[in-house]
This record gives structure tokens, C-alpha cells and sequence, in this order.
């Protein structure tokens, strides 16, 4: 995984509730076998109509929030379908933090494996980011280091667990780090009761 | 200490627990955690393999994974090929994957083929007291039986298969009573149920939680029933739902392909027993109950598992639905009209186009049995299309046994064969733009179905009513 780097940019209001992942990617689109090439069908049915011609009153498709890197949205953004194809979408199309006033878990949890920074605040404070974007529509600096959204003058602070956020600035390989506790999974399979379990599997 | 079911279970998986790992810096940290049983589809998993080659890494465990093929196969006659492309070089992915890396597959030619959270169960390979997840979402059904289930990405199907290990945030456990007395109640199913417990909760009243399902009603559940539960978990914002496994779960093990032999699982039964329940006065983070004594048949109306009202309502107005919360409005505004519907029209005035038997929800042997006998000796109305698709081979063969195919087909629905169809219409089992379907799967999202579809989530004998009459009916009057 890349690690994270800070970001300056302005911010797409991306302004509904409960999306969910099979919006960010439709199905259509979970055939491919590989991780990347995902950016060109995000949001894909909000984005084209049935001709394949943009709408053009989607947001995405309005040309001032071309090239954008914030996504600003509401509550429980990403819920439904496990599929981290929606992720990879929204990287690949080139967003690289999403701010929201909630997310769905598994969602949250598939930004990290990727590089894609997810932001909660709260409402209060996504209300008044849209305000900012309908009015001056400045440039925010997002900071993971610091955990701030800087604005001008103004500075956000935003939560992010400690491990989380280590993994997203120096880019961890998980697995690798996973496999240096392998005495640890492997006294495990050895003393626990429930380990047993494991053992009524039939040999292949 | 006092625990939870899903405590205790979390308890004994710990590999290394937060606050011992001395690499996290602070005691919130993820722990890691074991787990037992790994289910993979050609879907999710060929990004997995590919880097874990890429990597040069093995498959710690290969025999605690098992694959099927369910998303994107077809349900028309399996001796026909694969017409996509695209779909068939993911089956064939997943073929390939399981052969070079050891696991078992249960392929579109296997007896045992069935949708991922079908199959789990049939054979045996959920157990209490496990720890289970898959690439999907819905691996909350698993939960059924007293296992710890839920659905991960790509990266962490990745990590299990490389480490037969997750780092988790341990969730906080919220527990729904189920009250009410539902031997009286006709017609009342666990779809229901569940559908009217996310209408109460909302789609993110689960977020960061795991839920346990208890009551009286629970416990007189058949495992079937307690599956569309557990299955819809992840609707309400829970990846995982719990149930306690008493002897229901104990009859409906014995004798499956991966179940322990009889005086081995006679040892586990005692251990479950003793062990997989909540303690009588432990607290949880958030209780509700929900009572079934006046729950009519529940059908949802907007584009999302929480927007449901009752057979008997109207569709509700945008100010109804979102109360003063201005955002849920907007939401509103915008489900009407994808949905193509006026507030204050009888539910029971809306027509359909389509009927949709079958999903991970809704497509076991339980279910197709209900349905058939609100079909029995009627037919399917002339405008409407209506299609089952059972939840696995193992399902099909047992329905066709006792004549369940001949019943529907006579009525004019479609039999088909085993996958997830069209509760998500990978395959070419898909809504037109515009098509209404009365469906038992498990999500109504804008163009689930198909893109520009519009989906009615209900109960298995609420869809076949329905595909009877033509429109939406209380299926209380039919039965």
C-alpha cells in the first residue's frame, strides 16, 4: 500500500445520506480480477444514463469539481455490499479522503487497505464544511500527521485510531506484519480448545 | 465477569489481545483474532490470490476454506456455457485458485454448489462457537447457529487466506427481544420480523455493533428462520448477528458433511451448551425489543432496508418518513421518485412486473415450501413475470422430491437452478429499467436488481401472493 500523503484540495459536496456501495461501484462492474481500472464506473448510474452520456446535473460530472481529492458527504456512507471494489473506485477515480458524519464499518474498514483516508465529524461541523464549500469554496489542507482539516484560518481536528493511522502514513503491508506474529497464531492452534474445531475439516 | 455470547467467543479467538500487543499505542487498538472457517466466491477472491502470488505467500490453512461459485453463474441449464466472458474468466479465476492453493470447490458442476451462505450451513461447515467470514456481506447469516460471522473485503480475504488471522476493533453488543406469542399470528414470517426491526433501528442503528436476537419467538424458530435473521444483520448496520444455540442447532447439525462424528459432537454439544449463551445479567451497550403480536406482513417502499411500512399502510409522504430530520427528506423525495410512487396510495394498489424467489435471505427449502402453498393450484397473473431460484443444488434436489418444481411451474413461475441471481443480477438475471419486482432478497437499493429496477423486499408467500394477484396484497387474505 502507498502511504498516505497530505492533500490539498478543494471539496466535492457530495450531499446525500446512506450511500451505499453498490452506487459508488454497480455490479456490473465486479467481473474484473484485478484492483485497478475501477475510477472511469464510479457512481456509474448516477453518473451516465442509459446511452452512456454523462448527466449533467450529477455532481461528478459538473466541471468545477474536476480533479477534486476531498470527497465531503452524510451519515453512513458506504453501507451495504462488502465489495472493496467501491474503494478502489473512488481512489482510482483519484478522491483520496472522504469526510462524513458516519460510516458503514465494513466500508471504513476496506479505506485502509488501500490508502483512501475516511474522515468522521461531527454533523455540526459537515454542515458547516458545505456551507464553506457553497460560499468561498476555499482549498482545505488535510493533515494526517496532525489529524486536521485546515482551512484559512480555521483548523479542524478529526479522531483516527493510532494504529490506523501508523498504517496509513507509513503505507504497512499488513499481512507482512501479521506474519511476524507467527509463533503467536501458532501457539495458538496448538493450546486452544476452540482451535479443535479445525481439526473435524477433511483433508483436501 | 459478566459476557456476552459475542464476548465470549471474541474471548476465546484472541491470538493477541490489544492491550498485549506492544506494537499498538493505545489500548483501543485492533486485536487479533482466529478464525475457523473461511468461505471465498469468485468474486472477491481473485484480487486475493493474485497478490498473495505476487507476494510469494502461501494459504496457511487451505483446508478451512471453502469455495463456491454463486454471483455471476447462470441459473438456466447448467450444461450450457458461460455466454459472458468476463463472468466465465472469473469462474474459471476461481478454479484455478483453488487448485494451485488446495481448496476444496464447489463448482457450477457439484452437487453441493449453492449460494455461499447456503451451502455453509448444508454442510455442516458453520458451527457454534466459530469464527466465519467471507467475502460478502452477508455472512451475518452464519450467526444462526452461535458463530461469530461477518463479511470482510478483498485485503483481508488476502489476510485470512495468507494467516488464517483478522486484527479486529472489538464491537459493543446490542441485543433485540423478540416478543410476542407467533403461533398465533398468520402468515407472520422471520422476514418480517427483520424487516420491521431495521424500519425501527434504521440502516445504521447497528454501526459498530454485533447484535443477539433472543425471545421466545427466536427459540421456536427453525434454523431456516433464525438464517433470514441473521442474514439481514448487515441491513441494520451490524456486520454480525448472534443467536444462542440450543437444540434446534444441535438436531439440524447432526449428520452433515463436515459435522464431527456423532460421539465427538455429543462432546461438543455438552461444551456448547454450557458455554454459548449470555450470561443472565450481563449488560449490553443497547437493548430494544420488538413485539409480534400486532406485526402485519412488512414491505418496503423507498430504496434503502429501513424505508418499510406494514402490507395494510399507504406509501408514506417524504414528511411521514424522515419525521424533522431535513437530510432522511431529501432521501425520501428522491426514493419516490426512483420508485416511481405517490405518497398516500395503498401499498395494495401498486403493480408488479416481476417476482423474485430466492437469495441468501430467502431460497432454503422452508421457504420454497411456504411459497408453494400459497401458489398450490393457482395461477401467476398474465402480466407478470415470475421466477424461483432455490439457494443451492442440495435445496433443488429436495424441493423436486417432494414436487415443490411441479407446483410452481404449473402455477407459471420459472424453476431455475442454484445462485445468488437476482438479488444482485451479476448473472443475466436482471430488472429492465423500470420493471417492478416483488423480491425476497435482502437489499432495495437504486438498480440492485438492474439498473433503473425498482425492488419491493418482502416475505417468500407475501412474493408469491403477489405474483398471483399481479399487485401487492396482504397475503393474510390468501392463506
Amino acid at each position: 500500500m502507498e502511504p498516505f500523503e497530505d492533500i490539498k484540495s478543494k471539496l466535492i459536496p457530495f450531499d446525500m445520506t446512506n450511500v451505499d456501495t453498490d452506487q459508488i461501484i454497480p455490479k456490473q462492474f465486479l467481473k474484473l480480477i484485478q484492483k485497478t481500472g475501477y475510477g472511469g464506473f464510479l457512481f456509474y448510474d448516477w453518473r451516465f444514463d442509459h446511452a452512456g452520456n454523462p448527466k449533467k446535473e450529477f455532481v461528478l460530472n459538473e466541471p468545477k469539481y474536476d480533479k477534486r481529492q476531498v470527497l465531503l458527504t452524510r451519515d453512513n456512507f458506504g453501507c451495504g455490499s462488502s465489495r472493496e471494489h467501491a474503494v478502489w473506485a473512488l481512489y482510482d477515480y483519484g478522491i483520496r479522503v472522504v469526510i462524513a458524519s458516519s460510516f458503514a464499518d465494513i466500508f471504513y474498514n476496506n479505506c485502509f487497505k488501500k490508502g483512501l483516508l475516511p474522515i468522521y465529524l461531527n454533523k455540526d461541523k459537515i454542515q458547516y464544511l458545505f456551507d464553506l464549500v457553497k460560499n468561498d469554496d476555499p482549498v482545505v489542507d488535510v493533515s494526517l500527521a496532525n489529524q486536521t482539516i485546515s482551512i484559512s484560518e480555521k483548523t479542524i481536528s478529526f479522531d483516527i485510531d493510532l494504529t490506523r493511522k501508523k498504517m496509513l502514513v507509513e503505507g504497512i503491508d499488513e499481512i507482512g506484519y501479521t506474519l511476524s506474529f507467527d509463533d503467536q497464531i501458532l501457539n495458538y492452534e496448538k493450546a486452544s480448545k476452540v482451535a479443535d474445531y479445525n481439526k473435524f475439516m477433511v483433508k483436501n | 465477569m459478566q459476557k456476552t455470547l459475542f464476548e465470549k467467543i471474541w474471548d476465546s479467538h484472541l491470538v493477541i489481545d490489544d492491550n498485549q500487543n506492544e506494537n499498538a499505542d493505545n489500548s483501543n487498538g485492533p486485536s487479533l483474532i482466529y478464525i475457523d472457517r473461511h468461505l471465498i466466491h469468485e468474486v472477491t477472491s481473485p484480487q486475493a490470490f493474485a497478490s498473495l502470488k505476487q507476494n510469494g505467500r502461501k494459504v496457511r490453512r487451505p483446508n478451512l476454506t471453502l469455495a463456491t461459485t454463486d454471483h455471476n453463474v447462470s441459473t438456466e441449464s447448467r450444461s450450457l456455457p458461460i455466454v459472458d466472458e468476463v463472468s466465465r474468466t472469473q469462474l474459471e479465476t476461481l478454479s484455478r485458485n483453488c487448485k494451485e492453493f488446495g481448496i476444496t470447490l464447489y463448482d457450477m458442476a457439484s452437487p453441493d454448489q449453492g449460494i455461499v451462505h447456503v451451502i455453509g450451513p448444508e454442510l455442516g461447515f458453520t458451527l457454534p462457537g466459530t469464527t466465519i467470514v467471507c467475502g460478502d456481506s452477508h455472512t451475518s447469516t452464519h450467526g444462526a447457529f452461535g458463530a461469530l460471522a461477518f463479511g470482510i473485503g478483498t485485503s483481508e480475504v488476502e489476510h485470512v487466506l495468507a494467516t488464517q488471522c483478522l486484527w479486529m476493533y472489538k464491537p459493543r453488543s446490542f441485543l433485540i427481544n423478540i416478543e410476542g406469542n407467533l403461533s398465533k399470528r398468520h402468515a407472520i414470517t422471520s422476514k418480517d420480523i427483520i424487516l420491521n426491526i431495521i424500519r425501527k433501528i434504521g440502516t445504521d442503528g447497528g454501526t459498530g455493533m454485533v447484535f443477539e436476537y433472543r425471545g421466545d419467538v427466536i427459540s421456536e424458530f427453525s434454523m431456516e428462520q433464525r438464517m433470514t435473521i441473521c442474514n439481514m444483520s448487515i441491513e441494520g448496520g451490524a456486520r454480525a448477528g448472534l443467536i444462542g444455540p440450543d437444540q434446534t442447532t444441535f438436531d439440524y447439525l447432526r449428520g452433515r458433511k463436515y459435522t464431527p462424528k456423532e460421539s465427538e459432537l455429543d462432546k461438543l454439544i455438552e461444551f456448547w451448551k454450557s458455554n454459548l449463551k449470555s450470561d443472565e445479567n450481563v449488560g449490553f451497550d443497547r437493548v430494544e425489543t420488538i413485539n409480534v403480536d400486532k406485526l402485519a406482513p412488512q414491505i418496503s417502499w423507498g430504496t434503502n432496508p429501513s424505508m418499510v411500512v406494514d402490507i395494510t399502510d399507504s406509501v408514506p409522504s417524504p414528511e411521514q418518513y424522515a419525521k424533522s430530520d431535513e437530510n432522511k427528506r431529501k432521501l425520501a423525495i428522491r426514493a419516490l421518485e426512483y420508485m416511481d410512487l405517490e405518497p398516500g396510495i395503498p401499498l395494495t394498489n401498486v403493480r408488479v412486473d416481476r417476482v423474485f424467489i430466492g437469495s441468501c435471505t430467502n431460497s432454503r427449502l422452508e421457504d420454497l415450501m411456504e411459497a408453494s402453498l400459497v401458489i398450490k393450484g393457482r395461477k401467476v397473473s398474465t402480466n407478470v413475470r415470475a421466477m424461483v431460484v432455490p439457494g443451492s443444488q442440495k435445496v433443488k434436489v429436495q424441493a423436486e422430491k417432494i414436487g415443490l418444481d411441479k407446483i410452481f411451474k404449473d402455477a407459471g413461475f420459472e424453476w431455475r437452478e442454484s445462485g445468488c441471481s437476482m438479488c444482485l443480477g451479476m448473472n443475466p438475471d436482471i430488472l429492465l429499467p423500470g420493471e417492478r419486482c416483488a423480491s425476497t432478497s435482502n437489499r432495495n437499493f437504486e438498480g440492485r436488481q438492474g439498473s433503473g429496477g425498482r425492488t419491493h423486499l418482502v416475505s417468500p408467500i407475501m412474493a408469491a401472493a403477489c405474483a398471483i394477484e399481479g399487485h401487492f396484497v396482504d397475503v393474510r387474505n390468501l392463506v
